[in-house]
């Protein structure tokens, strides 16, 4: 399996001791992204957004989240047979992980270059499909790791402090 | 700027009556017609002007913090797309205009 980091300057330390530390999330949300479904994908970026909302997350840092959730959910709905957004609130920081149902990535570094795209027709007439989506998930993150290969489930993950 | 101002001299019609445009202020706009070009590139306090007017584009507003949509020759947004913008308070307007022509209006509204 070929694996991705990205983790933005000067959250090394943070990110290396959240990972380590195993806590327990305040709140677990799960949603179901079925393939090829626009309509039902971005429901879950959608609850988490009202969510955090009422929890008092700052605005930018909201805004960032949901770009980010969003774009990971129209993935998984475009490229992928369907999967699963998890996310988990804690103190500090939300820790969203998408895994999906294969056929996984061929090459996760093309995959990150801003403009290639393997969209159909379809999510391209949606006015997706721009090659957009990870670079955008990398811009608004701390931190992002994704995992796959050709022929398997991608997981994707990414990090953001709420300050 | 008021969006009701930019509204009137597009002969825009807001199709999210419930949500006035005198009470929304933009500082300009963002153009584009791809969705992830806009989540990655659009500010919280810009209108959006584009031709989309699908489910999605509702979603997308309201993950990046746009208060408002201007479709661009005349698309008109079904009732579902409606409904949807005014359970994310985000304000639709229509125009006869094309994209160009209703950039360049708010251009020189904002230079002026």
């Amino acid at each position: 399996m070929a694996e991705y980091w990205y983790i933005a300057e000067g959250f090394e330390e943070r990110i290396d001791g959240f990972r380590s530390k195993k806590s327990e999330a305040e709140v677990d949300l799960e949603f179901e992204i079925p393939e090829k479904d626009f309509n039902t994908a971005g429901k879950g970026s959608s609850e988490l957004k009202n969510l955090l909302k009422r929890l008092g997350v700052n605005s930018e840092i909201l805004r960032r989240i949901a770009v980010a959730s969003y774009e990971a959910e129209i993935n998984v709905a475009a490229h992928s047979k369907g999967g699963i957004m998890h996310s988990a609130v804690y103190d500090e920081l939300i820790h969203i992980r998408f895994q999906d149902e294969g056929p996984g990535i061929e090459d996760i570094d093309q995959a990150m270059v801003p403009g290639y795209s393997t969209a159909d027709d379809l999510v391209r007439e949606l006015g997706f499909g721009a090659g957009l989506g990870l670079p955008n998930i990398k811009k608004n993150s701390d931190a992002m790791h994704i995992v796959s290969a050709k022929g398997n489930p991608t997981v994707l993950e990414f990090f953001i402090y709420f300050s | 700027m008021k969006l009701s101002v930019f509204m009137a001299a597009i002969d825009g019609k807001n199709h999210t009556p419930a949500l006035d445009p005198e009470n929304i202020e933009i500082s300009g706009a963002y153009v584009s017609d791809m969705l992830s070009d806009v989540m990655g590139s659009a500010k919280p306090d810009q209108a959006w002007i584009t031709i989309m007017k699908h489910l999605n584009v509702i979603a997308v507003a309201s993950m990046t913090g746009v208060p408002a949509i201007v479709f661009s020759k005349a698309n008109q947004p079904d009732d579902a797309v409606c409904d949807k913008a005014l359970e994310e308070g985000i304000c639709l307007i229509s125009s006869p205009h094309d994209t160009f022509t209703l950039a360049g209006i708010l251009y020189k509204l904002l230079k002026n």
